[in-house]
């Protein structure tokens, strides 16, 4: 089976919404949408107050290359442009919008026909992903258009589709690879043209092996697409321990896939891209989990940007009462959320309501120097030597130790027997080190 | 015999390397407090007696906890003129005590304010606020903070306070500013560093400066400014006249050390001033 070979753990899977059909959440009174929804600059807002927008319309243009569109969720009104506290924590602006009756926009298809044949070329496939606002789906949100433009010189010869879904309770890629199957390889087909490869791989862990079986049967159809099972080992998903599993090339410290001529893109995106090449739809709505052990209806739905958690949780059958954290993402990647009121934005894979007795920390206790964390690390980092380095602020030796490496899968914290916020610590040197380099660069 | 040879080597080697060193150094870190605190900017108080003995005027050269006398005693010793430095004391610019900052979320992570400065806003509304997770106080060489269980900020000891900044870096939000110490250890200053907007602020917190410019506007010696809508006194041009604190409309200028104001004033006797109505 493969697997990638350093590190790792398994943590219980919780898969507890893996048989729930997605359903449809209604549309909410009012949406707050916010304007910088991915990796890169803001966008600039293109509407004000008392505007009519309609479901797909664009609210806000990409500003430089590293950037996205945003278009509307709902047909409504503008109310107001506004600050909001967002699932990172901090304010951000947002464009409020009270919703009217759904009217979506002429140019989008909403048939259920499945439209296979692929009518353009790279550039515009890429034109179309630029202009639907397509972003990396996975969590991080990352624009699919600058992933999918190769820069001169550098080289793709196989696509990598991530379907592994390593995240603890999170089954949104998982309901959606059976659900919307055949639109994921047609999506996958429009990758593969744009980045001009014949060969695309899709990594799925085996605790899903229905998706594995429908895909498979279905990819007879679809030259070049192959499906692997990979064994089931956190963090998977992560882009470069999926290459290392799948294609058995390494991705050096500090460089990107493409360095080593792959490039992976999430299933997410590729129903994304497929809506919108095919459809013209942009992208307004995503499958989001939400799910927890004593939430009364848990399931997967299609929701709206800008939709407020609380609304969501509210469709779901309302917060339990013995609720200790409600966490925006998977429970060992996600962040907890200051408040219910965050909204839903595209990078939003799920939310997970994690009882009182389960999510409070236990009592750190001084390092007993058994080296599991060193074990589990996939990225081969010393996460004991990188807390201490940035807890007394020797960041330019945590630089030399790696820290920058340091994708925060939090394996490290989840098996440290004395409990040490080894994570917290180190992204917080990451992020100093970080502003530091950058001072640096000023100079 | 051979311990005799390699003692004879040894010493020659000694001898040969041997670094010369200014016994003036030895001297003047005899007098230095000796609390390797940074205050003066350097790597310890070694590294500070060397930088005397190097200088060529003491401008700019101070060792805060020291004060006056060490700088002065230094000074003799080295035959220079030691420059007049007034004392300055730290304080927190934040008065967000839970009745007047409403908490809004529980912070479960490491008790560390750097973290949970880089995680999220805090567990208020206010994003500039202290954390009061005691970053200060565990930087604090001398014993001159604790955190106030009652209102979850840290308190400076005025008489313990020697400045020497270390409280100033290890808050992530900047919060903690030295000022000019004034007679009785009096102390005039806005208590709040919310750079929102009045309304944002405000409703963040009820003590939060709101940069109404009446604070500005009573002041006659042009020691109060407003930028990035909050207000700053300046310690060096204020005179202690307290007219600006009464004027503030929200509270946000507190007073410490002053007498009871006389009755005809119609405030409140409390040295400490407390939100008033508002």
């Amino acid at each position: 089976m493969k697997t990638f070979p350093l590190g790792g753990v398994h943590p219980p899977e919780n898969k507890l919404t893996a048989g729930i059909p997605i359903r449809y959440l209604p549309i909410p009174p009012s949406v707050a949408i916010p304007v910088t929804q991915h990796i890169g600059s803001p966008s600039e807002i293109l509407v004000k107050k008392g505007d009519m927008v309609k479901t797909g319309q664009i609210i806000a243009a990409s500003k430089g290359f590293v950037s996205a569109n945003i278009h509307s969720s709902v047909t409504g009104v503008v109310n107001k442009t506004d600050s909001v506290i967002d699932a990172s924590g901090f304010r951000q602006t947002a464009v409020f919008i009270d919703t009217t009756e759904d009217e979506w926009l002429e140019t989008i298809d909403r048939s259920s026909e499945i439209i296979t044949e692929i009518k353009y070329s790279p550039e515009e496939i890429i034109d179309k992903c630029l202009e639907s606002g397509i972003v990396g789906l996975g969590g991080a949100t990352f624009p699919s258009h600058v992933k999918l433009s190769i820069p001169r010189g550098k080289r793709c010869d196989v696509l990598i589709i991530n379907g592994v879904e390593c995240e603890p309770y999170l089954t949104s890629d998982h309901r959606l690879m059976l659900e919307r199957s055949e639109e994921i390889l047609v999506g996958i087909t429009i990758l593969m043209k744009a980045l001009r490869v014949t060969q695309a791989m899709i990594g799925i862990e085996n605790n899903k092996k229905d998706a594995i079986a429908r895909l498979t049967g279905l990819s007879g159809k679809f030259p070049g697409i192959s499906i692997h099972g990979l064994k089931v080992k956190y963090p998977q998903g992560a882009e470069k321990q999926l290459i290392k599993a799948l294609i058995k090339r390494e991705v050096p410290s500090g460089r990107l896939p493409l360095d080593v001529n792959t490039v992976v893109h999430n299933v997410g995106t590729a129903f994304a891209v497929y809506e919108a090449v095919q459809k013209n739809k942009p992208l307004f709505e995503r499958v989001v989990t939400i799910t927890g052990k004593s939430l009364a209806s848990p399931g997967n739905y299609f929701v709206r940007t800008g939709t407020s958690v609380r609304y969501l949780i509210e469709a779901a059958g309302g917060v339990p009462e013995n609720t200790g954290k409600i966490i925006s993402g998977g429970p060992m990647m996600g962040k907890a959320v200051s408040n219910a009121d965050v909204p839903v934005v595209k990078g939003t894979s799920g939310i997970v309501l994690i009882p009182e007795e389960e999510s409070s920390r236990s009592e750190m206790t001084p390092c007993i120097r058994c080296a599991k964390c060193v074990s589990v690390c996939p990225l081969n980092l010393e996460p004991y030597l990188l807390m201490t380095l940035s807890e007394k602020g020797e960041f330019e030796r945590a630089v030399a130790e790696g820290i920058t490496d340091c994708m925060e899968c939090g394996s490290c914290s989840y098996c440290c027997p004395a409990h040490r916020p080894l994570l917290d610590y180190i992204r917080l040197g990451k992020s100093l080190a970080a502003k530091m380099a950058r001072k640096q660069m000023v100079k | 015999m051979l311990a005799l040879l390699a003692a004879i080597i040894l010493y020659f080697i000694a001898q040969k390397f041997k670094v010369y060193e200014d016994p003036r150094i030895d001297e003047i870190q005899a007098i230095l407090p000796g609390a390797n605190c940074g205050g003066c900017g350097f790597a310890g108080c070694r590294a500070f007696a060397e930088a005397l003995v190097r200088a060529e005027s003491f401008d700019g050269l101070n060792c805060p906890p020291g004060g006056a006398d060490v700088m002065a005693e230094a000074a003799r010793l080295l035959g220079k003129e030691a420059p007049e430095v007034d004392p300055l004391v730290a304080v927190l610019k934040c008065n967000g005590r839970p009745e007047y900052r409403p908490l809004t979320s529980f912070y479960d992570g490491v008790p560390d304010c750097r973290i949970a400065h880089s995680l999220y806003l805090g567990e208020t509304d206010c994003s500039y606020g202290c954390l009061g997770k005691g970053d200060c106080v565990r930087a604090c060489p001398f014993d001159a903070m604790y955190m106030n269980s009652e209102t979850g900020l840290p308190e400076i000891i005025d008489d313990k306070c020697v400045a020497c900044g270390n409280c100033v870096k290890a808050c992530p939000r900047n919060l903690i500013e030295l000022r000019k110490k004034a007679r009785k250890d009096r102390k005039i200053y806005v208590a709040c560093s919310n750079c929102d907007r009045g309304g944002p602020a405000r409703r963040a917190c009820r003590v939060a400066c709101i940069a109404c410019m009446k604070c500005v506007k009573v002041c006659k010696f042009d020691a109060i400014t407003v930028e990035n809508y909050l207000a700053y006194i300046d310690s060096f041009k204020c005179t202690l006249c307290r007219k600006c604190v009464a004027e503030c409309p929200t509270g946000s200028i507190l007073e410490f050390n002053f007498p009871p104001r006389k009755p005809a004033a119609e405030v409140t006797s409390q040295t400490i001033k407390v939100n008033p109505e508002v």
